[in-house]
């Protein structure tokens, strides 16, 4: 694709969280990885972070999304990976 | 225990397994780490790994000279990112991924905190923001990030000194509380009933779209039905074009709009079947090839892919001579015939698939262009399209195209702009539920029995909502369980509601002292 997905206005920020890092995450929020949303594996913010990262993501890999939401300015929100 | 306690505390700040292992089990622990010297350190682990613990525990090292090796590597790959920054953002993604890949691992891993894609979507916290946010933080607390930016822009107005702060802050702490949702609230109908009320009071048909007049879309009800259902292709898609430069003039957004608009053969020229000579002859209108930016190479190009053979010849009598295609048939049959006109008249010449239509209107001190049909993958593959602002109203499309998280502000932006526009004000939190549910599978999900309320996991309030005797018939056959955890099935079963003051249950606890 000629064009980022990422650098459109509706695409809020997604960042790929380390293994570690996402079950600091849900230990947090204190749900288990089935409750959080999901985003499927062909979600072209996915395959895009594929890109960044330099490999494929697997399914169970959590995802943090930086909204920039009218009510709470900036929100922080997790989607979990899922098959397409 | 005091062991492992000490190396997941190591580990938690991001000290290597390792060197967090090697240094417990020489018997350092974090107190002692803290005021431990580099040289001592040294002869448990190498001296690379001392310093980035060191470091990691936030300990000021002085770096030893015979430390530049390994900074030479790192170097490079932080160096060349700014520079590189500057050209169009794949050339720079590619050079990233060569630096990034030689120096090993690390760098690669590093690469995500220097994505050029994601730039500054999130705005950086202004000095009083920050004094805000110290604050909430020495009292660990948290509020959302509009709350903070609203009070830190109003006391810098006032000046506010730090106690006075502070005290404002503990005040915004308990309103914030007070404000809040309370738990097993059920706020998803409270949302259904926001939304609801003002949708009685809007029109069932409207067409317009504010600014531009002639343009006819969607709005009122219909579009709203549209929106919920999550419609595949909405009656009337339509796409916003931003161009990235040359908004201003106008000559140049009318070639745009040209190139966007899907130009069928018929549009610039008369066809017609000679049955006589039994072919089919086009006569390109040349005015109106001039106003769609047709060239006879277009014209050319698409004919000639019909024909192998030379098609443009001049046609007529002394009287009226003109250019023309001509399009022979190798079989003399009328369907044949009526088909070949067919396929000549509806070919393409040039334009995007779907767009029907492109309007060129000014807004604010830009044109854009809006286009009827909409067909965003290809309007952002063009070369002068400004992809970060080319939008669409057809959310099924932005989905595929952007993503899930786009879908969803997709949902949020059309539905409170439809409800808007018929000058209903529903509160955003109510349709930023709706959107959430709908993309929280991790696609666009309608609401209705194909969708959300089809894919509830109790059979009583999947029952109670539509085609009855199909889902109890089918629960019943594969013996699904339901467990009362939802409203609809208590009211069924004649139990309180697991909402509000029904959510909580009592536990009688004997006293300690009774044992």
């Amino acid at each position: 694709m000629a064009f980022n997905v990422m650098e459109h206005d509706m695409v809020p920020e997604h960042h790929l969280l380390s293994e570690k890092e996402a079950d600091g995450v849900l230990a947090e929020l204190r749900v288990g990885r089935e409750q959080l949303p999901k985003i499927k594996s062909g979600d072209p913010a996915i395959r895009f972070l594929e890109e960044v990262v330099g490999e494929p993501i697997a399914e169970g890999r959590v995802i943090k999304v930086v909204r920039l939401s009218a009510t709470a300015g900036v929100f922080v929100a997790y989607r979990v990976v899922v098959e397409r | 225990m005091a062991r492992k306690d000490t190396i997941d505390a190591l580990r938690r700040r991001k000290v290597g397994a390792k060197t967090a292992a090697l240094l417990v089990d020489a018997g350092y622990t974090m107190a002692s780490l803290k005021k431990a010297k580099l040289k001592d350190l040294e002869k448990v682990v190498t001296q690379e790994d001392a310093i980035r613990a060191l470091k990691r525990l936030g300990i000021k090292v002085e770096v030893p000279p015979p430390k530049k090796a390994p900074s030479k590597k790192k170097a490079p790959v932080k160096k060349k990112t700014p520079a590189k920054k500057a050209p169009k953002k794949p050339a720079a993604k590619k050079a990233l991924k060569k630096a990034a890949k030689k120096p090993a691992k690390k760098a690669a891993r590093k690469k995500p905190k220097v994505r050029p894609t994601i730039p500054s979507k999130v705005p950086e916290p202004s000095a009083w923001e920050k004094r805000v946010m110290r604050i909430l933080q020495s009292k660990k607390r948290e509020l959302p990030s509009s709350l903070i930016q609203n009070l830190a822009a109003r006391a810098q107005k006032l000046k506010l000194k730090k106690p006075d702060l502070e005290k404002v802050v503990d005040y915004l702490w308990d309103q914030y509380g007070a404000n809040l949702v309370d738990p097993n609230e059920s706020v998803g109908i409270v949302s259904a009933q926001s939304i609801g009320e003002p949708g009685t009071q809007m029109t069932m048909r409207t067409f317009h779209y504010a600014g531009v007049a002639e343009m006819n879309v969607t709005l009122g009800l219909p579009r709203l039905i549209e929106i919920v259902d999550a419609r595949r292709v909405p009656s009337t898609p339509v796409m916003e074009v931003f161009v990235s430069d040359g908004a201003d003039d106008l000559d140049r957004m009318r070639k745009h709009a040209t190139e966007i608009e899907m130009t069928h053969l018929e549009d610039i020229a008369d066809t017609e079947a000679d049955f006589l000579n039994n072919r089919v002859v086009v006569y390109p209108n040349v005015a109106k090839m001039r106003s769609r930016g047709v060239t006879w190479k277009d014209l050319d190009h698409t004919l000639s892919k019909m024909r192998r053979e030379k098609v443009k010849r001049v046609e007529g009598d002394k009287k009226r001579k003109m250019e023309a295609y001509v399009l022979d048939l190798d079989q003399v049959s009328y369907k044949r015939l009526q088909k070949q006109l067919e396929t000549v008249k509806t070919s393409k010449i040039k334009g995007i698939d779907g767009v029907h239509r492109a309007i060129i209107r000014r807004r604010g001190d830009e044109y854009v262009i809006y286009t009827e049909g909409s067909n965003l993958a290809a309007a952002l593959e063009l070369p002068y399209v400004d992809p970060t602002r080319t939008n669409s109203n057809n959310i099924t499309e932005i989905y595929e195209v952007l993503g899930v998280e786009a879908a969803r502000n997709a949902i949020v932006r059309e539905a409170t702009s439809t409800l808007a526009e018929q000058g209903l004000t529903v509160d955003i939190r109510h349709i930023m539920l709706v959107s959430d549910m709908m993309t929280n599978a991790g696609d666009v999900k309608a609401i209705g029995r194909h969708g959300i309320s089809g894919r509830k996991s109790s059979v009583l309030a999947r029952a109670a909502f539509e085609i009855t005797s199909h889902h109890l018939l089918k629960a019943a056959v594969t013996g699904e369980v339901d467990y009362l955890d939802g409203v609809a099935e208590n009211v069924i079963v004649g139990q309180p509601v697991t909402l509000g003051t029904g959510a909580v249950n009592l536990v009688y606890r004997t006293s300690a002292k009774e044992g």
